[in-house]
């Protein structure tokens, strides 16, 4: 058994005992909790439909290879191995498309190679920006978004390059 | 928001003319919804489990102790929310004490639940506030320990140390975090002039 294995249980029956301890219903509160939470997805379902359609029909078009095409030299500029455009095209909008395609790099590459360890650098230390903006917004009034995905953009963009750079820098 | 979605299925339709694709983008269009729902049913069950768990946590003052702890980092990025609002003070500090321990199925409902608790002191305005600014760019660029699927994914592939990433993984998610919630305290600053939900 791995000790990441025993750490959400362990983080479950910590916080469950504590509040015995404290004296609080246990089943009482967590069904109220839970309930907010169901309400919470139903509320947010529709703008994740929306979203997915954008995302899937952009997938399906082939447009992440002409864009790949495109930023590959800009990418190569800024230290950042060429064959991971796909991968940095896809982060952002697909969680599990970004897995996919990190997958294949790395059955391609192999994961002890440069290209293998910036991409699981990069995957590593990189969130499904787009989505998780639409899911947070989801829940509230707001429609001006404003500098919000400014903020979310500069995150990736350095995530990008310092992937490529730490590798470089820490890995012999 | 609206206009990136837009631009994306304008882009899908006139790529899937130029690219000879148009039957797999009317096929994605298809079943986009029906993946979706999936998904979110997928999320139901997670968001269910760890909003349960998070309120027992809540009631049994788990909260106030965790809250103290992250109070010197709240306070910086969150200036003045204390006072404002506490209950989302307190769903922020889980949302990011999941994060840090790589709980990403904790981090999510805690977030949604600040986020509709910042919508409320925003006053049901149609634009975003500096708080809400600040935790989605927290989130969008969360910091990872544990990169548990990656490094299982490296070591299925034969990897002779799968963790012997984990040094570049922590520098560079720790500079992502920090140029996406630097950006956008900066650009909260720049562009105050008033608006509503702001701290001061």
């Amino acid at each position: 058994v791995s000790p990441s294995d025993l750490f959400i249980p362990l983080v479950i029956t910590g916080i469950l005992c504590f509040g015995l301890i404290k004296g609080v219903n246990l089943l009482e509160t967590f069904t109220e909790g839970a309930m907010d939470g169901l309400k919470t997805v139903v509320r947010i379902t529709p703008t994740m439909i929306f979203i997915m359609l954008a995302i899937g029909m952009f997938k399906a078009s082939g447009g992440l290879d002409l864009l790949t095409v495109l930023f590959e030299p800009v990418v190569s500029l800024a230290g950042i191995p060429s064959q991971l455009v796909p991968l940095m095209l896809m982060r952002p909008i697909s969680g599990s498309g970004a897995l996919a395609v990190f997958k294949d790099i790395i059955a391609t590459y192999g994961p002890d190679t440069h290209v293998g360890r910036v991409a699981s650098v990069m995957q590593g230390s990189t969130e499904t920006t787009f989505y998780t903006m639409a899911m947070y917004y989801s829940v509230t009034q707001v429609k001006k978004t404003r500098h919000t995905l400014a903020a979310a953009a500069a995150g990736d963009l350095t995530g990008f390059i310092f992937s490529a750079l730490a590798v470089s820098l820490l890995m012999r | 928001m609206s206009y990136v979605i837009g631009i994306m299925i304008v882009l899908s339709v006139v790529f899937s003319l130029l690219l000879g694709r148009a039957p797999e983008v009317s096929g994605a269009a298809l079943t986009s919804g029906v993946e979706a729902v999936k998904m979110c049913f997928e999320l139901m069950g997670t968001v269910a489990l760890w909003n349960g768990i998070m309120r027992v946590a809540e009631k049994s003052g788990l909260v106030v102790i965790i809250q103290k702890l992250l109070s010197p980092v709240t306070g910086l990025l969150f200036r003045g929310l204390d006072r404002r609002s506490p209950a989302a003070l307190s769903a922020i500090s889980l949302n990011i004490t999941a994060n840090l321990l790589g709980l990403g199925a904790a981090a999510t409902p805690m977030g949604l639940e600040a986020m509709k608790e910042l919508d409320r002191i925003n006053g049901g305005s149609d634009r975003a506030s500096g708080y809400m600014i600040a935790l989605v760019a927290l989130n969008t660029a969360s910091f990872q320990i544990l990169p548990t699927t990656v490094a299982a994914i490296r070591k299925l592939a034969g990897s002779e140390s799968p963790l012997d990433i984990l040094p570049a993984v922590w520098v560079t998610s720790s500079l992502s975090v920090t140029a996406a919630v630097g950006t956008a305290l900066l650009l909260s600053r720049v562009s105050k002039g008033g608006e509503s939900g702001e701290s001061e």
